[in-house]
């Protein structure tokens, strides 16, 4: 046994596929025995992810990539086609129904479009107050001034409570979707581009209210964003994924300074930098395949500068390259 | 010779029944040939407004009510309607955020293109095809005689941008004001765009207003920069010389929000507070309820001073 606690929540070998149904032209083609294969999106593939107690992690990629799809199934809104999930090291099926639902409450989710995720026809003390009160965390008579303490803890001010999502600002709604999760006092945040949709001085006032709550209330994050400039700022590990897989995962110093696979170091050349002049951009070539038709073998090779045989045909697997630094590149063997 | 474009005193107000909302108030800025102007600002700023007005696509209840826009030395708040139509999309061209705004999804691209080709040139709809071809081959698409017979519903985002961008270009305009193109694109995607949007103005000469709220895409592009702020420019010059050395609180404030100029897991460096709304402002100063430096003074109306030459600022305290 090492003496390494058990991570908090760990994913083993996780995927999940969108069967696409027939229409109906599809339904009668088969009918007269032209059945056309089932288009099979795989929006994650075999993915494993641990995150220890009090961790922040990064997960970067660009659209379609499956980060979402991952960040839902790591906050139970979404259950795998494949693979096993563990909490506190313990698998899932192994779980009663009473710490089933523990866990539904430690793990929570703070979504990105502040607009669309709080319900327009309900006041801001039942959207924050709900969920405690129907889970008994607090009792009915308790709730007001738990909602007042909550908001407080986000930065709002406790007086709005009677009020609807419509009368407050985009950086004011994102913290009300932060203080609807904290309500239940959960030990995990799934953020899925909780910051994307705010003006750049409001997302530094909400990237410091994620930091403040880290270190008050001692959270881990699982923090999604294709911004690599926010990955970097809050995060101590990073996994990059590219249509479905994990290319690379590194402590966020180390992927930064010394990129591995070539997407990552692709993708750390082309964000724009502040401190970079009128440079020469030098861009990767190509699209984004589709993930319903990935190329075979490794799915960056199309794009690869350093692409070669092996790459079209083989699916390379996440290696450890340097200590804690996994990546999944042919060019890594001797 | 003149600028090629020269915006003085410009205001662009919105008579609603809350108030005047002055979208644009007082913004003056000037584009050279074959330079790219970054016009950076913050929702609501009036960075968007400001384009739509140089285009004459100021909608009712907002107006023009004061200043001028000179292009080519031609002043265009004077012109009318049918004046507009025929400078829209001929010597001035605009590419938006979102492409699906610019293109018609039922009709094929080759129809949109020769269309717009068309509008403004008395050619034969072959001759008006061949300079379709060569300009979808000069934005980066790859068999343009192929995807010209596609419809827009076939194109990835960032192929459907570059669509658009060909169409802004493909009566060689004098002036081309794009509003957050690669906004919706992803980083590999927005790489792309912005290096041919880079060689595209060095090559045609055409100058180029790039509007965005990232500062960080505007250093790499841009040669000269105005930051907005509740509808006014607060700070302009020299990309290097506002990037390195802001001389307004709000420039050094947003610069220094931020997260990859500042070490990682420390706090960020923020702006109190929220934009203003644009119907209640005052004369004063609109940055000073958020403003470290703000003192009484700053009641008054800040005029735009020039500390050093080729740079302007508004503000009273301006940082050293």
């Amino acid at each position: 046994m090492s003496a390494q606690p058990a991570p908090l929540l760990e994913l083993r070998g996780i995927s999940r596929r969108f069967t696409q149904r027939p229409d109906a032209a599809q339904r009668l083609a088969a009918v007269f025995g032209a059945r056309a294969p089932d288009a099979v999106v795989r929006a994650v593939d075999d993915v494993s992810l641990a995150v220890r107690e009090r961790e922040v992690v990064g997960l970067v990629g660009e659209s379609g990539c499956g980060k979402s799809t991952l960040g839902r199934m790591v906050a139970r809104i979404l259950e795998p086609t494949a693979g096993e999930r563990y909490w506190r090291g313990r698998p899932y099926r192994e779980l009663d129904t009473a710490e089933h639902r523990a866990e539904r409450l430690a793990v929570q989710m703070i979504f990105q479009d502040p607009y669309a995720s709080l319900n327009p026809r309900m006041r801001i003390a039942d959207i924050v107050g709900e969920a405690p009160v129907v889970h008994g965390l607090v009792t009915r008579a308790e709730r007001e001034g738990y909602v007042a303490a909550v908001l407080e803890r986000v930065g709002l001010d406790a007086g709005s409570m009677r009020r609807f999502p419509h009368q407050f600002s985009g950086g004011q709604r994102s913290r009300i979707g932060i203080a609807r999760a904290l309500a239940v006092r959960p030990r995990f945040l799934v953020c899925d581009e909780a910051v994307a949709a705010l003006d750049v001085s409001i997302q530094a006032q909400v990237l410091n209210l994620f930091i403040r709550l880290r270190e008050e209330l001692g959270l881990t994050y699982l923090f999604i964003s294709h911004d690599l400039g926010v990955i970097r700022h809050l995060s101590d590990r990073v996994m990059v994924m590219y249509l479905g897989r994990i290319v690379e995962s590194a402590p966020v110093a180390e992927i930064y300074e010394r990129p591995n696979h070539p997407y990552t170091e692709a993708l750390i050349a082309e964000v724009p930098r502040v401190d970079a002049r009128k440079r020469r951009y030098v861009p990767i070539r190509g699209e984004i395949p589709s993930p319903l038709a990935p190329p075979p073998g490794c799915h960056f090779h199309p794009r690869c500068p350093k692409a070669f045989a092996r790459c079209r045909v083989e699916t390379p697997a996440l290696r450890e390259v340097a200590p804690g630094h996994l990546s999944a590149c042919h060019l890594n063997d001797p | 010779m003149s600028a090629l474009l020269e915006v003085a005193g410009l205001r662009t107000h919105f008579h609603t029944a809350e108030g005047v909302v002055k979208a644009v108030d007082d913004v003056s800025l000037v584009v050279e040939r074959g330079r790219i102007l970054g016009l950076v600002g913050e929702s609501g700023s009036g960075k968007s407004m400001t384009g739509y007005s140089i285009l004459g696509l100021v909608d009712a209840p907002g107006r023009i009510v004061a200043g001028s826009i000179r292009l080519e030395g031609r002043e265009l708040t004077t012109l009318g309607a049918e004046a507009w139509r025929r400078l829209r999309g001929d010597r001035v061209a605009m590419i938006f955020q979102d492409p699906m705004m610019t293109l018609n999804p039922v009709l094929r691209i080759d129809t949109q293109m020769v269309e717009a080709v068309r509008a403004h040139r008395d050619v034969s709809r072959a001759a008006a095809l061949e300079r379709c071809r060569a300009v979808l081959a000069r934005v980066g698409i790859p068999s343009p005689d192929e995807r010209l017979r596609a419809y827009p519903h076939h194109f990835s985002g960032g192929m459907r941008q570059r669509v658009a961008i060909a169409i802004a270009l493909i009566n060689e305009p004098a002036l081309i004001i794009a509003d957050e193109p690669t906004t919706a694109l992803d980083v590999t995607i927005q790489g792309q765009i912005l290096a041919e949007m880079q060689k595209l103005c060095a090559e045609s000469g055409a100058g180029l207003i790039w509007i965005t709220h990232d500062l960080s895409v505007v250093a790499g592009l841009a040669d000269e920069v105005c930051v907005m702020y509740a509808g006014r420019v607060v700070e302009s010059g020299p990309v290097d010389a506002i990037l390195d050395h802001p001389l307004h609180p709000y420039t050094r404030g947003l610069l220094e929000s931020i997260p990859s100029r500042n070490a990682p897991g420390h706090p960020l460096a923020q702006i109190p507070g929220m934009t203003p709304s644009l119907a209640a402002l005052d004369a004063g100063c609109s940055f000073r309820a958020r403003c470290s430096r703000a003192r009484e003074d700053c009641r008054a109306a800040p005029a735009p001073t020039h500390p050093v030459p080729g740079r302007t600022v508004r503000c009273l305290h301006p940082l050293q």
